[in-house]
């Protein structure tokens, strides 16, 4: 509305300078050649209807995407929405990761995801082509992962690369003459066994990933949309196992997408709603309704996902480790890479319980670093005795309190929630696979390649733990 | 030595054809002019007296010996030859067939499409001592951290050329340890090459790493800019 700079006045008289020039818009609206405003402009709005919609745009949600529109049987058939809620991902978890990618879990299926998606990493630009789009560069350096034990961990060590060798992963264990050998930089002292992974294993820039993953599923027809969720809207219904007992089983027909900044939202009607909030995956379930019972029960039973921070610190070392360094990741739990060709170094630590940090905000606890990580850094490197940190930042894990692994597949009681979250620190390395393993439960019902049966949520009804071993 | 047998004509022979052959080795043991350790020196007296006085020892002995040389004439017969090449219509000559135990020394795969997979056909050459991989398209990071496996045998090392090497995967050439050469010009997806080249050569001490000098990308310090546009610039 045009507003002329008169005051209005009183009943009768009115703007009508200003009425006239809106008079005059809408009749220019009307004509051919110009667009029409008459209908309320919604194009920042996500679509009324979605079959699928999948909270959460990171390397999880992007993933889940990607393999269900791959796997469609007809082009089209499936409509997806990807709804995130800060399109900057400033504190999403992907961008800040490290980036790592390794084989050594004591898990067979971790190995599996894991190798799986070193092979969709390695031909990304097969798998990720879009036309007119540029080559993706990941930036990926094969160094590998070099696991340090101390006595009590070896034996474990040691079967755990039985199972990887089993699995297909290039891992080969060393002996402290051999780790001097071959690093010389090592103080191997209290290191009884280590273990190596030649191939397949290092890091990669993880924006690269994100950002290919977005314009190919773009390509694709993906609907993205800059929300949050607020509510979901259900039915549910009375059914009874075979023992007679009464199950409530839900499934959610609506989710209300709020946009930024305003109390708009949008109803969108969904046949299937994928959690792949990362740290805020609680939230999202609790709004479902799990959790919501008497504990103890299946109803009680929350989703055990919660934010951790974890701090990563940059610091140059005109002395440290060559070329040729892996990611080294002590036996007292601290790690460390190389950056680039300049002699930085970035890694970090993760804290013991007593020491969580409090995960409301990501600002960086610079006196970790003095008191708990360096320490650690110096034994193991005596060049790091000298170093200069440069820069920090911290990020979320989705910390999975129960065991620390993920929680991939259908809630059991709302039916149509599927998980891909709860990865607590290798989310990333994973994503491949595990969007490739619930897009294959949507639409073919059950896991076809790799079997992540033993990360479903049952588990954390039954209390049977799906846990790694090692210390990563 | 010669007046000793200078009477003896046909012994002279057989000693000069054994003479001739003692840089080699497996042969000097049969042939008499190697001075012969401890116990061994009574068996070679013995074995000299009975050639000397039996024809039918001497023939023996002589057959013997040419059968050691030629032996050692067969593994070497394709260093005079050089490279096993295709002809003209990508072919090999049918003769290849029959070296199936001979094992393969040097491969050259310049300009060729290999790539990730294909390279399990080379890694299966456990005596491969030199691969040359110049400007090989597919060749990349991921390919290079496969290369573990020659560590043993390979010495020489060729990436020139390659457009999708960069410092990443050359840091897996680490575990060559037995690498002399490794040539890295001319590799346009390496950030710095100077600062790699010197990383490479601190990584790998035995090597001699050619392709890339170590002043390139430093720039001129302000004295040393050229006050004369005129004059030509001194690289």
């Amino acid at each position: 509305v045009a507003h002329t700079g008169r005051t209005v006045g009183r009943l009768g008289e009115g703007d009508w300078d200003g009425k006239v020039s809106e008079i005059k818009k809408k009749i220019k609206s009307i004509l051919p050649g110009t667009s029409c405003d008459l209908l309320p402009d919604t194009s920042h709005l996500p679509p009324e209807h979605s079959d699928v919609v999948i909270v959460g745009g990171g390397v999880l949600g992007l993933s889940v995407a990607y393999w269900l529109k791959k796997l469609e049987s007809r082009r089209g058939g499936i409509r997806v929405l990807v709804v995130e809620r800060d399109h900057t991902y400033s504190q999403a978890s992907t961008g800040l990761s490290v980036g790592g990618i390794c084989q050594q879990f004591s898990l067979p299926e971790n190995i599996q995801l894991s190798l799986f998606s070193a092979s969709f990493l390695r031909n990304i630009n097969e798998y990720l082509a879009v036309t007119n789009a540029p080559p993706l560069d990941l930036q990926f350096n094969p160094s590998g992962y070099l696991l340090l034990a101390s006595e009590k961990d070896a034996a474990a060590m040691e079967s755990n690369v039985k199972v990887q060798k089993q699995e297909g992963a290039k891992v080969c264990l060393m002996s402290p003459d051999q780790l001097r050998n071959k690093f010389p930089w090592i103080n191997t002292e209290g290191v009884a066994l280590a273990s190596y992974g030649m191939e397949n294993e290092g890091w990669f820039d993880p924006w690269c990933l994100l950002q290919g993953l977005r314009q190919k599923v773009e390509s694709m027809g993906v609907f993205f949309c800059q929300g949050e969720v607020t509510r979901f809207v259900s039915s549910s219904q009375r059914m009874l196992t075979t023992d007679d007992e009464m199950v409530i089983l839900k499934r959610i027909h609506e989710v209300h997408v709020k946009m930024d900044h305003s109390l708009e939202y949008q109803p969108v009607e969904c046949a299937i709603v994928i959690n792949a909030a990362g740290a805020w995956s609680a939230q999202i379930a609790a709004l479902a309704g799990i959790g919501k019972g008497p504990p103890g029960t299946l109803q009680g039973t929350k989703l055990p996902v919660e934010p951790r921070k974890r701090d990563v610190y940059v610091w140059h070392c005109p002395q440290g480790p060559g070329l040729e360094t892996p990611l080294v990741a002590d036996t007292s739990g601290a790690y460390f890479r190389r950056e680039g060709l300049g002699s930085n170094y970035l890694g970090g630590r993760s804290p013991t319980e007593e020491e969580e940090p409090d995960p409301t905000n990501l600002e960086v606890d610079h006196d970790f670093f003095q008191e708990k990580v360096w320490p650690h850094l110096a034994l193991r490197v005596p060049a790091f005795e000298t170093l200069k940190v440069q820069t920090a930042w911290a990020g979320y894990y989705d910390y999975n309190t129960f065991d620390q692994n993920g929680v991939v597949g259908p809630h059991p009681l709302v039916v149509n929630m599927y998980f891909a979250t709860g990865f607590s620190g290798h989310g990333l390395q994973q994503a491949p696979g595990v969007g490739r393993a619930v897009a294959e439960m949507i639409l073919q019902g059950s896991f076809q390649t790799i079997d992540l049966s033993s990360f479903l949520f049952n588990r954390f009804y039954l209390g049977e733990k799906t846990q790694e071993n090692t210390t990563m | 030595m010669w007046d000793l047998v200078l009477g003896d004509r046909r012994i002279n022979s057989l000693r000069l054809v054994a003479r001739m052959w003692n840089g080699t080795r497996g042969i000097h043991r049969l042939g008499g002019a190697v001075v012969p350790e401890g116990n061994q020196k009574k068996e070679r007296t013995m074995l000299q007296f009975l050639t000397n006085h039996f024809y039918d020892v001497e023939a023996l002995r002589g057959y013997l010996l040419q059968r050691e040389m030629s032996k050692v004439h067969m593994k070497n017969r394709f260093r005079d030859k050089e490279w096993i090449r295709p002809d003209k219509y990508g072919h090999f000559s049918p003769e290849f067939w029959n070296f199936q135990e001979v094992p393969v020394e040097a491969v050259d795969a310049s300009d060729c499409e290999i790539n990730y997979e294909g390279l399990d056909n080379l890694l299966l050459l456990k005596e491969l001592q030199s691969l040359l991989l110049q400007r090989c398209p597919h060749v990349d990071d991921w390919c290079l951290s496969r290369l573990y496996p020659l560590a043993d045998s390979l010495q020489e090392l060729s990436l020139a050329g390659c457009p999708r090497v960069s410092e990443r995967g050359l840091a897996c050439l680490h575990h060559l340890q037995n690498l002399r050469r490794l040539d890295i010009s001319d590799l346009p997806a390496v950030s710095n090459p100077g600062l790699t080249q010197i990383l490479v050569e601190e990584m790998l001490p035995n090597c001699k790493v050619v392709g890339v000098d170590w002043a390139e990308g430093l720039k001129l310090g302000p004295e040393e800019q050229p006050q004369d546009t005129a004059s030509p610039v001194l690289a």
